[in-house]
């Protein structure tokens, strides 16, 4: 990757004027991922040609990455399909989306994919991807309060996923417990697709106060725009452009824009990676808090892919028609001196933000980052020319309206087509498959699909990360939703669990995608809390596949019509393309993160049967639906038929019973049933309480084991509150089936087969140590 | 009685017990709140400025003071707060410090030994259950000696170590505040969680207390001890 400003070399930086004056010169637009259309565009936007320093802007502006020119028509839906509600204060468009809780309080929340650096290098990838979200919450004048990551990668076994899953969870574990956020959970998972492309997606939660809210706005002119944070490197150049916006090729790469030379190994992406320091993002959280506290910042942005060039452009649109801004990049704080104005733009150096500030307020604003020694430079002013103006020494390098790089980027209604082979998977029906129905062979499959890497305990990744810290984690994993107080007096609290399943995609990315948003659902919903809003991650392949773009399609259809139905809005999310090496794509796979409010953390229900005699009692219906089953997949390598029916109208009831009977304190104990069916869902409740249980099963043992019905979840209702819980879920019309009681040690299916606790344990337990040390 | 009662809540309510603030300290907040639990009264006290606040006793939370850059610890004794804090501790003001706290009071040689990296070179992140050694510190009073605690532990660089003659004296002079029960879990010499002066008022430890003072965001109230102790050594002292 090599910054345009290093092809143009001297005399002088190249100015307009120049520009101007020599419209023919050859500019390396296609080297920065742009389409010889795409520069044409830029050259109507500015009646001349670019200069280096506006190449360089628009090329990462209007890089997949940031402008989702691929995605855009298609993500409207959110908007246009939202559910009616009052509890959004800020939604799509902004860093990330604001939802009010009551009492005062906001929340916001986002989901952000670092997938391409976490594979070059995984442990700066997976870093960094902590530390940009984090910074996108603080951008809206929130205190992070608890990250959460969903992990996926090759076949566990597979050597690679050696060298890329310690390194990753190493950097979420290093930068995350250096910034004290605790670590609430998430999801890991493995699976071939993902060997070449493993999927890092980041969660952030943060707090504030109603009033506290910030936009991302230049307004004021005069006022003045200070960089603060890290200085600026020649690390991350491109990033947004090269690595988030390109598929790796075997040796080359293919961008959204071709890539010149077949000769570019992965290795040449390397520096492209950014490297993270959380001890000074640590100090620039407490320092942004302070500076807001103190009313000093006007309007601030997180720098994150493309850098100042983002930043600087989205104030300044955000401004509204009429603001521009005036910025001196040669006042831009260097760690190399030898950087030019266009690598300055491109820098996706670590740890900086950028704040509007009123002249007024400067002295006490700067006071504030010295007491926590941040650097902080103004860098220039808002104007009311409606241009954004960058100068370099004096010279002016660039001169573009804001809107057209920050806004107005190209937006592609890409090609559609249904896979071919899209009817053959689907007809390949599980009901093929040999199933075991004496009970030492039911026993079998149960500890073969919970020792399974995607069903086995996560505690070898989870314990290196600090749940802990703040004191305000009610629960963490293996808890089906993470659940954060957000105020000691009142008990209030935010529920979050982040989901999806790459397998139900493949088979009906439509449906697929609306189970993800379910499972996160009724994850939010077993702690006791109310889901209320939605964020997402959507992981897929080439969007220059018309096959991929027919997953990607489905996927956002399913999703908006989903939020409609069960009234929660999408309140932002990340789209990631290009995850695919040479011609295989990954499975689709959006990852949707839930938001619930709790209004009492005291009342939260937990899986775990921590008390003999309770009933344990299974919510909802069962039928025989083992496509995209995690029992198919790991007993015979299957993948095919269709996933389980999508039952949102169920779902809605079951959430609404389990909500209405933590708050009763009807319940003990509560777990949804995901991949692996009821099965794996008793035998974690089982170990995370320490008891056992003794269930029968109403019909065919094999069916109520492993069967992945959607909408339904186990509870243990307290010795006592039988009736009432019963009569509950009868007026909410959700089907309850007591099938036996909590206690003992060991889990016991009546006629089929007894595996006792420490067995469980040991097979639960056993398989990422025994994978990864 | 309700009058000593209340007497008694009233005095405690006047123990001040600085919690100082590095930056990069992550569980000031939480300490502060353990202190508060405890019935004192926490006492912010920030890295930059020479002054205790006339507080009667310190605790140094957990964190990565200065980034832990160079070595856990080692930027952090530097700092101006400690130039005062050092020399408080050795006439006798009580000082816990409690994880990267007990680091640094490591490197300001206030106590024996250090904090080498976990045997397995990962961070660990998990309840652990310790026994109190010695029960009769300050910071130990209100537990009883050989009692089993579970307690968070949660650092990178946790293993306690020093050279085989430290370690016999620390024994005989009854300077091991506690042990991790069973195996330790980050490779710690002879199980050390916690280690304390010989008059006892500095003490270090491993595991955090202030994580286990309430079951609801914890393992437990298990921790609640450290700082109930130290509030009622302050104020019959």
């Amino acid at each position: 990757m090599t910054a345009p400003h290093t092809t143009a070399q001297a005399p002088g930086p190249d100015t307009t004027a120049r520009a101007a004056a020599t419209p023919g010169r050859p500019q390396p637009f296609a080297e920065l991922g742009l389409t010889a259309g795409e520069y044409q565009r830029i050259v109507g936007v500015l009646g001349r040609r670019p200069t280096d320093a506006e190449l360089a802007i628009y090329s990462v502006m209007w890089s997949e990455h940031c402008s989702y020119k691929s995605s855009r028509a298609h993500l409207r839906q959110f908007a246009d399909k939202a559910p009616r509600t009052t509890a959004l204060l800020a939604g799509i468009g902004q860093n990330a989306g604001v939802v009010d809780i009551g009492q005062g309080y906001a929340v916001t929340f986002k989901l952000e994919s670092h997938n391409h650096p976490s594979y070059v290098e995984p442990f700066q990838g997976a870093a960094t991807g902590v530390g940009g979200i984090v910074r996108d919450i603080l951008a809206m004048g929130a205190r992070p309060v608890a990250v959460m990551d969903a992990l996926r990668f090759g076949p566990a076994d597979a050597p690679d996923t050696r060298r890329v899953l310690p390194g990753v969870v190493a950097g979420i574990s290093f930068y995350g417990n250096c910034l004290g956020l605790p670590n609430i959970g998430g999801e890991l998972a493995f699976d071939a697709c993902y060997a070449g492309n493993p999927l890092v997606n980041a969660l952030c939660l943060g707090v504030m106060r109603h009033a506290d809210l910030k936009l991302a706005a230049a307004t004021g002119p005069g006022n003045k725009v200070v960089l603060l944070g890290s200085r600026t490197g020649p690390d991350g150049i491109g990033g947004a452009s090269v690595l988030a916006s390109a598929s790796f090729q075997g040796g080359a790469m293919k961008g959204d824009g071709e890539v010149g030379g077949g000769a570019r190994a992965e290795n040449a992406k390397r520096p492209s990676v950014q490297v993270g320091d959380p001890f000074k993002e640590k100090l620039l959280i407490e320092c942004c808090l302070e500076l807001y506290a103190a009313g000093v910042v006007q309007g601030v942005q997180d720098l994150g892919a493309a850098g100042v060039a983002c930043a600087t452009t989205e104030l300044a649109a955000g401004g509204g028609p009429g603001i521009g801004m005036r910025v001196r990049l040669d006042a831009v704080p260097l760690r190399d001196a030898s950087l030019g104005p266009a690598g300055i733009l491109m820098s996706e150096s670590q740890e900086r933000m950028m704040a509007i500030v009123e002249p007024a307020g400067l002295d006490r604003f700067m006071a504030i980052c010295a007491r926590w020694d941040v650097e902080a430079t103004v860098i220039g002013e808002v104007t009311s020319t409606g241009r954004l103006e960058m100068t370099w020494h004096g010279d002016v390098v660039v001169d573009i309206p804001p809107r057209s790089a920050a806004d107005e980027g190209p937006v592609y209604q890409r090609p559609v087509a249904r896979p071919a082979g899209q009817d053959r998977l689907r007809a390949d029906d599980p009901s093929r498959l040999a199933r075991p129905q004496a009970g030492g062979d039911l026993r079998a499959a149960l500890l073969a699909v919970l020792g399974s890497p995607d069903a086995a305990d996560t505690s070898w990744v989870t314990e290196q990360y600090d749940r802990y810290v703040r004191g305000e984690t009610v629960l963490a994993v293996p808890q089906d939703a993470g659940l954060i107080r957000v105020d000691e007096q009142t008990s209030l609290g935010v529920a979050l669990a982040v989901d999806g399943n790459g397998r139900y995609c493949l088979l009906d990315p439509y449906a697929g995608t609306q189970l993800a948003l379910a499972e996160a659902y009724r994850n939010v919903a077993a702690t006791g809390a109310r889901p209320l809003a939605v964020t997402n991650c959507l992981n897929f392949g080439s969007p220059e596949d018309p096959a991929v773009m027919w997953q990607f399609t489905e996927a956002v259809r399913g999703l908006a019509d989903a939020c409609l139905a069960l009234g929660v809005p999408v309140t932002g999310g990340n789209v990631s393309f290009y995850n695919q090496t040479a011609d295989a794509a990954i499975h689709p796979t959006p990852v949707v993160g839930v938001l619930g409010v709790h209004d009492d953390v005291r009342k939260r229900l937990a899986i775990g049967f921590g008390r003999a005699g309770c009933g344990v009692v299974l919510l909802g219906r069962t039928e025989a639906e083992f496509g995209g089953s995690l029992w198919a997949r790991v007993t015979h390598g299957h993948l095919g038929g269709r996933p389980p029916a999508v039952r949102l109208e169920d779902e809605r009831a079951l959430a609404a019973v389990l909500a209405e009977a933590a708050a009763r304190g009807l319940l003990d104990a509560a777990h949804d049933l995901s991949d692996g069916g009821l099965a794996v869902a008793l035998a974690e409740s089982c170990l995370a309480g320490g008891q056992g249980c003794a269930v029968r099963l109403p019909g065919d043992a094999f069916t109520w084991l492993f069967g992945e019905s959607a909408a339904r979840a186990v509870v243990a209702a307290a010795p006592g509150a039988e009736d009432e819980f019963a009569a509950l879920c009868a007026s909410h019309g959700v089907p309850a089936a007591v099938l036996g009681v909590t206690g003992g040690a060991s889990l016991d299916v009546d006629g089929c087969f007894t595996v006792p606790l420490g067995e469980l344990a040991a097979v639960h337990g056993g398989t990422l140590p025994a994978l990864f040390g | 009685m309700p009058d000593e009662r209340e007497r008694a809540t009233a005095l405690a309510g006047s123990v001040r017990v600085g919690v100082v603030t590095f930056p990069g300290s992550l569980d000031d907040q939480d300490a502060a709140r353990a202190v508060r639990r405890a019935g004192g009264t926490p006492v912010p006290l920030w890295h930059g400025d020479r002054d205790l606040r006339g507080v009667d006793a310190v605790v140094l939370p957990g964190g990565f003071s200065y980034g832990d850059y160079l070595r856990c610890g080692a930027i952090a004794r530097f700092a101006p707060v400690m130039a005062e804090l050092v020399p408080a501790a050795r006439a006798g003001l009580p000082v816990l410090g409690i994880c990267n706290g007990f680091q640094i009071l490591c490197e300001a040689h206030l106590l024996p030994g250090a904090l080498a990296r976990n045997s397995k070179l990962r961070f660990i992140s998990r309840e652990v259950r310790v026994r109190v050694a010695n029960a009769a510190t300050p910071w130990t009073r209100d537990y009883r000696a050989g009692q089993e605690l579970t307690l968070v532990l949660k650092s990178g660089e946790g293993a306690y170590v020093a050279d085989p003659a430290t370690l016999a004296a620390l024994t005989e002079r009854g300077q091991v505040l506690a042990r991790y029960a069973g195996a330790s879990p980050n490779g710690s010499a002879a199980g050390i969680a916690g280690v304390c002066s010989e008059s006892g008022s500095i003490a270090g430890l491993m595991p955090h207390p202030e994580h286990a003072i309430d079951a609801l965001t914890g393992p437990g109230e298990d921790g609640l001890g450290f700082f109930t102790s130290a509030v009622r050594a302050l104020v019959s002292a």
